[in-house]
């Protein structure tokens, strides 16, 4: 089985001209775990995969494979498995021939195309020309490079878009299994729906820089705790808390007031003898506290609630 | 294995596993055959009396002198030929940029120098092949008709034999010339463009207008086209010299020296220019 690898990114820019597409960005990536690289479209995602794997060079800074440059690396395909989004075949090819160039090119034995066409559910498909696959067929032809040389560390690039709802489910087993087997899992999407389901650690990226880098859970506690409060009487309420001098603002189903716990908003209106019809913490959604954060730009390095790399046990 | 020899296997694999190649060969076979056949069978059926000079219509002293004809028709190997291996090595180059297969070619073998190196070197074996099937159409067919009027094909000639294996060289390295093409022009469309608008347009123009003064039929022999001509050692061209004198060709190793330059030069400058940039 092979090892899983560290990927570090270390003070790496890309500018194109005048644009700056990837800013300074450092972080590292775990064996072991499946991390996903989220970000808006255009956050610099592609850009940043695309400067690991040695397919753009960065104007400064670096990106390792284990302290390893991927230009340097022996054996890359051994080494690293990477899909990237643009559909990189020669449509007059089959898929078996489309491996074996590269297969060729890496010195891996013949049996591996058929062991990943097998993998990737296109035994039956691996002499027809990839000019006539389906996006989906060419997702998982994608996935059948990235593991031709079954490689310990993963790189992926979207890999759910396009997928049916079958093949996305697909792909979310085969992350966790990868993961669980030692490797190296980096995963980026655009959508945190889309790997909230599989992903242990997230990395999010906008406008070319990190705004969140810790466990999938810290991402909850990111956003500023709210508690919602009604009463039958909310006039008397609204007084109580104003009184105590806790911010708050009117929602649908009642009151909505900052403050770290909801112990404290349910003394106020004790001590102003005010009904309370409801009091519960608001339960703000993964994905809210992902657009909050990449929707506040690049600005907010501070508040690293977790590491990547360290983590913390599930 | 080294990771160069696998970076040529895989090369040869990717001509290999696709189509172009064997059209190009199917189409510049039928083009030469035709060629060599139709016009040795002029030739050789008037040199040999079977055709009047009155029926070809520019009266008998008219007619250009053409020297020794097999040679002649055996050259349009190459001086016809030749824009086919130009093709395949600058579709096989275009190829990887419009396809993005550059994206898995570099990260199956990050070090771009060497697979540029192993595509040239497929690339010269690949022009060599097509050599051999232009040769086979150009000499197979031309010997045929001209040995069919009564003349001598001269295929006992060493001379025939070293023209032979000088043609095959000459298509070999417009192939790299087209891999060098490639990568200084990697839109497909383009290079296309440039390669069919200047092999069958530009130069033949240019080395024409330059035959009418010495200072620049100096500088024409050193046209890529007027290169490879030397270095074959014979050429449909010199015929249409202006008064009928065959020009002063490059000795035939200067030809292919010159013709290497270019390769060499096109090749590294594409590089610089495209091959070596990033990969988005």
């Amino acid at each position: 089985m092979p090892d899983g690898a560290v990927i570090e990114f270390s003070n790496i820019t890309k500018t194109f001209g005048t644009v700056t597409a990837v800013n300074d960005l450092s972080f590292t990536v775990e064996p072991g775990r499946v991390t996903g690289f989220l970000g808006p479209n255009g956050a610099g995602k592609t850009t940043t995969l695309r400067m690991l794997l040695g397919l753009v060079a960065p104007t400064s800074g670096t990106a390792t494979i284990g302290g390893i440059r991927y230009r340097d690396l022996p054996r890359p395909l051994q080494t690293v498995g990477a899909a990237l989004e643009a559909a990189s075949f020669h449509p007059g090819r089959t898929a078996r021939n489309h491996l074996a160039v590269y297969a060729r090119a890496a010195g891996l034995p013949a049996a591996r195309i058929d062991a990943v066409l097998h993998l990737v559910g296109l035994s039956a498909h691996g002499g027809q020309r990839v000019g006539g696959y389906s996006l989906g067929m060419r997702q998982r032809l994608g996935l059948a490079f990235t593991l031709l040389g079954d490689p310990g560390v993963l790189v992926l690039d979207e890999p759910i878009n396009g997928l049916d709802p079958e093949g996305i489910k697909w792909i979310r087993g085969f992350l966790r299994a990868m993961a669980d087997e030692g490797r190296t899992v980096l995963v980026s999407s655009h959508l945190l729906s889309e790997v909230q389901q599989s992903v242990d650690d997230v990395i999010i990226i906008a406008t070319g820089a990190l705004v969140h880098r810790g466990t999938l859970a810290s991402l909850e506690t990111e956003a500023a705790p709210r508690i919602l409060v009604d009463s039958p009487d909310r006039t008397a309420l609204a007084a109580a808390l104003g009184h105590a001098g806790i911010e708050f603002s009117v929602g649908r189903t009642g009151l909505l007031a900052a403050a770290p716990d909801a112990a404290l908003i349910g003394h106020v209106a004790f001590l102003a003898g005010v009904e309370l019809s409801a009091l519960h913490r608001e339960r703000k959604g993964l994905e809210e506290a992902f657009l909050a954060l990449v929707n506040g730009g690049g600005d907010t390095h501070g508040n690293e609630t977790g590491n990547a790399s360290g983590g913390e046990s599930r | 294995m080294t990771s160069f020899s696998r970076a040529i296997g895989a090369e040869f694999a990717k001509i290999g596993t696709t189509r172009m190649w064997w059209i190009l060969a199917a189409v510049m076979f039928g083009y030469i055959a035709l060629l060599a056949g139709g016009l040795s069978a002029l030739f050789a059926g008037i040199e040999s009396g079977a055709i009047s000079p009155d029926a070809v219509g520019s009266g008998s002293q008219g007619l250009p002198s053409f020297g020794s004809l097999p040679p002649l028709i055996y050259s349009f190997a190459s001086s016809i030929g030749y824009v086919f291996p130009v093709l395949l090595g600058a579709l096989a180059t275009t190829g990887e940029f419009r396809h993005q297969t550059l994206t898995p070619t570099f990260l199956a073998n990050p070090r771009r120098g060497q697979v540029l190196g192993a595509k040239t070197i497929a690339l010269f074996v690949m022009g060599a092949v097509l050599g051999v099937v232009a040769l086979l159409a150009s000499v197979g067919v031309g010997a045929l008709v001209i040995g069919a009027f009564g003349l001598d094909p001269l295929l006992g000639e060493s001379a025939t034999w070293a023209l032979i294996g000088r043609t095959v060289l000459a298509m070999a390295v417009w192939a790299t010339i087209g891999v060098g093409l490639g990568v200084l022009v990697p839109s497909q469309v383009a290079s296309i463009v440039i390669v069919l608008a200047f092999t069958q347009f530009v130069e033949p123009l240019l080395r024409f207008a330059s035959l009418f003064t010495e200072v620049t039929q100096g500088i024409g022999n050193y046209l890529p086209g007027a290169a490879s001509d030397a270095l074959v050692g014979a050429s449909f061209f010199t015929l249409a010299a202006p008064g009928g004198t065959a020009a002063a060709m490059l000795e035939w190793w200067q030809g292919g020296l010159v013709l290497l330059a270019y390769a060499i030069a096109a090749t590294v400058i594409g590089y610089m220019v495209s091959w070596k940039r990033d990969v988005t």
